[in-house]
């Protein structure tokens, strides 16, 4: 690159700090996107303060209004319990808050631990790594969280550390390709030259090189990890009742009052697809913006 | 052509002794306590019968031996017997394997026949009304679990017009027109959510083929346009979309499980579920093991086509 180009980038650059600059560019550039992540912080707010936001307690029975169309009391409904289904779904989004930001912020500290020991080291142990990584991925990701589950029991904990497990140990393959080509690029091999140690190669040059695709990385797995909990819920596999879960709440013995009270089938649903819908374009736009390569590119 | 065969098999050694690895610990890593509450669950509860139970599951040898032991039968096509059930796992896995691939291979059918043609008509028409819908339907379908659009497909159509979707499954050489009543609902749901994201890298490449000098060859040569697009473009253009298949066969897989479990089809899916609820371990990993290997073999037909797909491949 010339001078002036070097020049005129940093004149370019505006005053604003990083994270104000991404949040502008993403209004201006990627609307969906910024929408989607409007959604995704208005999800965060009603996961957070659930507790306060519930008209009614989320295992309130009150079985004169069982089943009860949405009216404006109940805005979505009565279950066959007579509870109010709003305030359980308002619980639900605090689960997959909870369920969401654990598990995704494990899978990305494992995929960060396997995917730079992987990718920087290389040799036998990059090998390694690599063929379990091939066989870890050859399950499908729910029949292994099936078989899993089966052995620890469900349960909150062992729901956050088996999806940051799954997920993580998929995920170290980003991470190690892009350590791969972050470690060929000079700057990595001046500071090997000089003398730097290893750890101070990979905490000062390495890790923040591939702060993009780890932050990507992260807000992709908040999607698929609700969804996956979700799922387990459904099969009865996830957070025992009588805690809400979006999955739990389609599944189960609600199922059978569905005919009855059809508006039960769709409330959990709808949220769960909504919030999932607004990560992955967040995730999508954040990718598109941080990543120099796909600049420009829709 | 051959020397790619081999080494491609060749590197399915290393994942094959990991996969075997995952599954054996699978069954080792099953609590102490498990197995009291399999004996109280099972009915079998005297003391005798307890070291029957450890020696069933191999638990009273050393771990190596165990897995050597292990390793030997499963080769030998002996994956143990129900604990439930008193039949061999072999023996209901062949009952149910087929179920699942009927239904794996309905929702394949399913997802190509949308996905392909659409993927192509929304790069021909780039940012036109057609692709911007295209695009959004991917995406929405991205979202959207299969069980619920499974739980609304069994409510809403029984609330507004009484009728609902089958779940009386029968074998398909029995009555395929039957069989097919049944199947044909979560295999369309199973490959409505399969087809979003082949459909979006069906454009993507597309889009990339298309702009490629050989294509403009073919145009300058008053090819016509079916011509260009099929011959042409989509050959060129279907070995990331072949990739993507075999990597989305564990989702199809697991996708399996959600759909067999809410229209009741007695595949391996449900044999799993079923497995975990009565805590029948030998079932669980055997069909922990025979979905892992499948998926591994699913994989080496998708890099073996690449040779008969990529004449590049074929001599290198």
């Amino acid at each position: 690159m010339s001078g002036v180009a070097v020049e005129s980038t940093i004149a370019a650059k505006p005053a604003r700090g990083p994270l104000a600059d991404l949040v502008v560019r993403m209004f201006r550039d990627k609307p969906l996107g910024a929408a989607g992540g409007l959604i995704f912080v208005a999800f965060l707010f009603f996961g957070i303060f659930a507790n306060v936001l519930t008209p009614y307690g989320m295992n309130e029975t009150n079985i004169l209004n069982r089943l009860e169309a949405p009216t404006l009391a109940h805005p979505a409904g009565t279950d066959h319990l007579g509870r109010d289904v709003f305030s359980r779904v308002l619980i639900g989004a605090q689960l997959s808050v909870i369920v969401g930001f654990a598990a995704a912020a494990l899978a990305t500290v494992v995929s960060i631990v396997l995917g730079v020991l992987s990718g920087y080291l290389g040799g036998w142990v990059d090998m390694a790594i690599q063929r379990f990584v091939d066989a870890w991925m050859t399950f499908p990701g729910l029949v292994l969280l099936i078989v899993v589950i089966s052995i620890v029991g469900p349960g909150l904990a062992q729901i956050v550390v088996i999806l940051g497990l799954q997920y993580g140990i998929a995920g170290s393959r980003i991470v190690r390709g892009s350590v791969v080509s972050v470690r060929e690029n000079m700057y990595t091999h001046a500071a090997q030259s000089i003398g730097a140690g290893t750890w101070h190669i990979l905490w000062r040059h390495i890790l923040p090189n591939i702060m993009p695709v780890v932050i990507v990385l992260f807000t992709t797995r908040v999607g698929a990890v609700i969804l996956a909990e979700a799922g387990l819920s459904f099969l009865g596999l996830g957070v025992p009742p009588p805690t809400p879960t979006w999955g739990g709440m389609l599944a189960g013995s609600g199922r059978a009052y569905m005919y009855v009270g059809p508006w039960l089938a769709l409330a959990p649903g709808m949220c769960l697809t909504v919030v999932v819908f607004a990560v992955n374009i967040f995730g999508d736009a954040l990718r598109d913006l941080l990543d120099p390569r796909m600049r420009g590119v829709r | 052509m051959q020397d790619y065969i081999i080494r491609r098999v060749l590197a399915l050694i290393p994942t094959l002794f990991f996969v075997s690895i995952i599954v054996f610990c699978s069954i080792r890593l099953i609590p102490g306590d498990v197995v009291d509450l399999m004996m109280s669950q099972n009915d079998i509860s005297t003391g005798q019968d307890r070291a029957k139970v450890e020696a069933a599951l191999g638990l009273d040898k050393p771990l190596v031996v165990q897995y050597f032991h292990w390793l030997g039968d499963a080769v030998r096509g002996d994956l143990g017997r129900s604990l439930w059930r008193n039949t061999k796992v072999t023996e209901q896995l062949a009952m149910r394997l087929p179920v699942t691939f009927e239904l794996g291979f309905l929702a394949l059918i399913v997802a190509l026949t949308m996905a392909i043609p659409i993927g192509i008509y929304s790069a021909m028409r780039q940012d036109s009304l057609g692709d911007y819908v295209t695009r959004s339907f991917s995406l929405v379908m991205l979202a959207i679990p299969g069980f619920w659009l499974g739980t609304l497909v069994m409510v809403f159509p029984a609330v507004w017009w009484r009728w609902a979707p089958s779940i009386d499954y029968t074998p398909f050489f029995e009555n395929p027109i039957q069989n097919l009543r049944h199947m044909l609902v979560p295999a369309i749901l199973l490959g409505l959510s399969l087809s979003a994201v082949t459909m979006r890298m069906t454009r993507t490449m597309m889009l990339e083929v298309l702009r490629q000098d050989y294509i403009r060859t073919a145009r300058a040569k008053g090819l016509g346009e079916f011509r260009v697009v099929v011959q042409h473009a989509l050959r060129n253009g279907l070995i990331p979309i072949v990739t993507l298949i075999g990597l989305q066969a564990p989702m199809l897989i697991g996708g399996a499980v959600i759909m067999e479990q809410i229209f009741v089809i007695p595949g391996v899916g449900l044999m799993l579920l079923e497995g975990v609820f009565q805590r029948d371990y030998p079932v669980v990993s055997g069909v922990f093991m025979v979905v892992g290997i499948g998926v591994l073999l699913i994989n080496l037909t998708v890099d073996l086509s690449y040779g008969w797909l990529d004449p590049k491949v074929r001599t290198q």
